[in-house]
């Protein structure tokens, strides 16, 4: 297990590797100066002298080699660079989100979680039957409803109904748990909505396929109660897929909440991912997809390592 | 005589009502903190560096300026570091008395010395500092300190616009001693005199001023404190209906305004009046066939400005018809004036046929074109209503919806043929509002790429006329060729609505939404 586990450590090397070479390049290919964004995109009147004094500032000026080697030196370092943009650390600027974007991330998995593994195992288990289509309309809806449609309509009747709206500005849980709950629990709660209906559709789907092996038929035949035969051995089984569903979900949250975030006006990642991305803000791009890309990363790995304490024909294999 | 009292103050609250200004019925009152939206992050805290709303309305209220814009009289400039200041007869020269007892938020107390500090940073930016607007300042040959509160500035030629220069609100006074140890000092730091000390500024979430009890002006500012919210376009209504933010201070777009009037009624005043902001098309000149002055003027004649501004206002911010001036301006070009130019017909059918016999006459057949554009409102609704307009003259067009970064680039390196672009400046002078249509060749943000000497030559004439009518004469002059020559042509113009919840008194909408937001003269009617 643990060679196993160094040898996925490793191979995470050459895997950052090539997504940095990969945003680097795509970056320089792709049209649009951000001294231009910058300078004068506002309609204002910017002289040549100012547009080039900027750019020798950020660097840009500098052959395309030379700005690569300064960003593969500084990953080598941990040092992301400066925002082009603002001119504060990458670092800092990410760091700064994250802690949001983490919570409402988890607290969608959390209510993803506690939704969906019941909806879809019932609706497994009474396959056919009017719970089944129920559930299954349910997850559709969940589906079909896009996650910044549902967040307007949440704070359109907070508004409404309530005269009431989730507080500007983030405070940490520990800081002030009631301002930091009733300001991301909505955007968990509409980003839930979403993910249990795709946790659920793989729970029952899993489930249906694992109550039809020898092994669930062996339970019953030992005499074991239902309720075991599916707590025990059809939901452990069934869980497999349905883990690695909920880890890449998650995974996809910490960097692809983008409309949720501006809908709620959240300071996080997807926001800051947006507004770079609108100001060709390349160091800031290129810091932000390699968080993504090391988030992913890890959490492959942490799914393939839950398998194993899952499975146990993989972790002897 | 009663009813004609009445009539009287009748018509005194009319008109009142009429001008944008917001309600300063009672005497102003101390305390309170305003809240208020910024759509976006700033980029620098150098204000000599910035160009956008975007760091002015979180930095202004940190700094003074040599002078500014007479807020409740634009475009009438008065002091505010500046005490009184004089012009020599020749118009060469320029002297300023500083006020004294004027203090930056560190303690130290403001001399001459910082002006001149300031404005040689602007002319003159070292290596490594950014300064956007210099050139408003190659005029200026010498600046002296004769003791330590007057500033003389020298030029070496007569400079109509440069009085209204010195009340830029890009021309943040920094202190000279900080300059002295580091030009980039305000790059990161904010130190300034204005009527608010810097506090906080949290990455991509507020930014917080405090009330600075030093200020120079007696009572003000009003406030104890503002928070300026960073936030979405999308979140924006919903903070506004909500009364979450009291203000946004560059303006909604129609719908938006009327979201917030529903959900607010009473409490909250919308500011209305209009916009130094302006969309307009360019010609790429380089290109074929819009290189052919017949081409040109054909597109904008099929353009009915007169009968789209209506429907136009409804769905955008944009809200006036004019020409290269803002409408209503000191200098700019009245109605009857414009209809006599290319594109400015009232009568459509007859403008159409002579744009379709323009475009004979210059050989064109089928004429198609791409149009490129930007991807966000207001320019997409009206490259649409552009290109329904050409259609009407059996032009047909590609619409090329760019994001603001690939526009941006197409903009400036004149990978276009035709191009919807945007101004929006500070200052009604025409040296700030049509330095963009000089030749190509000596101004490269000129996007039309156009090389037209008339027009440096009328241009040049008009910034050394120091006569108020003669200059009306040359601007006017310059601003019908341009539009007759149509390397651009206008669109439309832009018109503020800002919303303010009924507690903000004492601000103004200017017509330009970077100038009046030092914030030092509004308060809160609790």
């Amino acid at each position: 297990m643990v060679t196993y586990l160094l040898k996925r450590l490793l191979l995470m090397i050459p895997t950052l590797l090539g997504v940095a070479l990969l945003v680097f390049f795509m970056l320089r290919v792709l049209p649009g100066d951000i001294v231009e964004i910058k300078l004068s995109a506002d309609g204002a009147v910017v002289s040549q002298q100012a547009l080039e004094a900027e750019r020798a500032r950020l660097g840009l000026d500098k052959p395309l080699a030379a700005q690569l080697g300064d960003w593969l030196v500084g990953l080598t370092t941990g040092d992301l660079g400066r925002s082009m943009w603002t001119n504060r650390p990458v670092y800092d600027e990410i760091a700064t989100r994250l802690p949001l974007t983490f919570q409402v991330a988890l607290m969608a998995t959390v209510i993803a979680v506690f939704v969906a593994l019941p909806m879809g195992t019932l609706s497994a288990l009474y396959r056919g039957s009017w719970l089944d289509y129920t559930l299954r309309i349910v997850t559709m809806a969940g589906l079909a409803v896009p996650s910044f449609w549902l967040g307007m309509l949440v704070i359109m009747m907070l508004l409404l109904w309530f005269d009431w709206l989730p507080p500007l500005g983030y405070k940490p849980f520990w800081e002030d748990p009631i301002a930091n709950i009733s300001l991301l629990i909505w955007p968990a709660l509409v980003i839930g909505i979403r993910y249990s209906a795709v946790v659920a559709r793989m729970m029952r789907s899993s489930i249906i396929e694992v109550m039809q092996e020898d092994y669930i038929r062996t339970a019953r035949a030992k005499g074991l109660f239902e309720r075991v035969v599916v707590a025990r051995h059809a939901m452990r089984n069934a869980m497999l897929p349905t883990i690695t569903v909920v880890g890449l979900e998650f995974a996809f949250l910490l960097g692809g909440l983008v409309v949720t975030e501006q809908v709620f006006n959240l300071n996080g990642i997807g926001r800051l991912f947006v507004q770079a991305a609108a100001n060709n803000d390349f160091t800031l791009i290129q810091g932000i997809v390699m968080l993504i890309a090391l988030i992913f990363v890890m959490i492959n790995l942490l799914i393939d390592v839950l398998y194993a304490l899952l499975d146990p024909r993989i972790r002897f294999q | 005589m009663r009813s004609g009292l009445l009539s009287a103050v009748s018509l005194i609250f009319g008109l009142a009502a009429l001008s944008p200004t917001a309600a300063t019925a009672s005497e102003p009152q101390a305390g309170g903190t305003l809240t208020y939206a910024v759509l976006g992050e700033p980029s620098t805290y150098d204000c000599h560096a910035a160009v956008s709303f975007q760091e002015l309305h979180y930095l202004a209220p940190h700094y003074s300026l040599l002078l500014r814009f007479n807020s409740e009289n634009y475009p009438e400039l008065e002091g505010d570091l500046a005490e009184n200041w004089e012009v020599s007869d020749d118009g060469l020269v320029y002297t300023f008395h500083i006020r004294k007892g004027v203090t930056f938020h560190d303690g130290t107390p403001l001399t001459a010395a910082d002006i001149k500090s300031t404005y040689d940073r602007i002319r003159n930016p070292p290596e490594g500092v950014v300064s956007v607007r210099q050139a408003l300042y190659d005029d200026i040959e010498t600046i002296e300190t004769p003791d330590n509160h007057t500033v003389v500035m020298t030029l070496s030629q007569p400079n109509a616009g440069m009085l209204s220069n010195f009340a830029s609100p890009w021309n943040c006074v920094y202190a000279a001693a900080k300059l002295e140890d580091d030009q980039r000092f305000p790059v990161e730091n904010i130190l300034g005199t204005g009527p608010f000390r810097f506090v906080e500024h949290a990455s991509g979430a507020h930014w917080e001023g405090s009330r600075f009890d030093e200020y120079y002006h007696p009572d003000m500012p009003y406030l104890d404190g503002f928070r300026g919210i960073v936030m979405t376009n999308s979140a924006l209504v919903n903070a506004l209906s909500g009364n979450q933010v009291q203000a946004e201070f560059r303006g909604l777009a129609p719908a938006d305004a009327e979201r917030v009037k529903e959900a607010r009624g009473d409490e909250v005043e919308f500011i209305e009046g209009g916009w130094l902001a302006f969309f307009f098309i360019t010609f790429n000149t380089e290109e074929p066939p819009f290189d052919d002055v017949r081409v040109r003027q054909a597109l904008t004649m099929a353009i009915d400005r007169w009968g789209g501004i209506e429907p136009m206002s409804r769905i955008t911010f944009l809200q006036h018809v004019g020409g290269l001036t803002r409408p209503g301006s000191a200098m700019s070009l009245s109605d009857e004036e414009l209809e006599s130019l290319p594109g400015f017909a009232r009568d459509m059918e007859a403008a159409r046929e002579e744009a379709k016999r323009l475009l004979q006459e210059a050989g064109i057949e089928n004429l198609s074109f791409t149009l490129t554009n930007r991807s966000t409102p207001p320019f997409v609704p009206l490259g649409l209503f552009l290109i329904d307009q050409w259609r009407q003259i059996g032009v047909s067009v590609e619409h090329r919806q760019l994001d603001t970064a690939q526009w941006a680039t197409s903009r400036l390196s004149g990978a276009f043929e035709v191009l919807i672009d945007s101004a929006g400046e500070w200052n009604d002078d025409p040296s700030v509002q049509l330095n963009r249509f000089l030749s190509h060749d000596k101004f490269p943000a000129n996007t039309s790429r156009a090389i037209d000497r008339k027009v440096d030559e009328l241009y040049e004439k008009q910034k050394r006329e120091v006569d108020p009518e003669r200059r009306a004469e040359l601007v006017n002059e310059l601003e019908s060729h341009l539009l007759t020559e149509a390397y651009s042509s206008p669109g439309f113009w832009g018109g503020r609505n800002v919303a303010l919840a009924s507690e903000v008194k004492g601000w103004n909408a200017l017509p330009s939404h970077m100038v009046n937001q030092d914030l030092r003269s509004v308060w809160l009617d609790k």
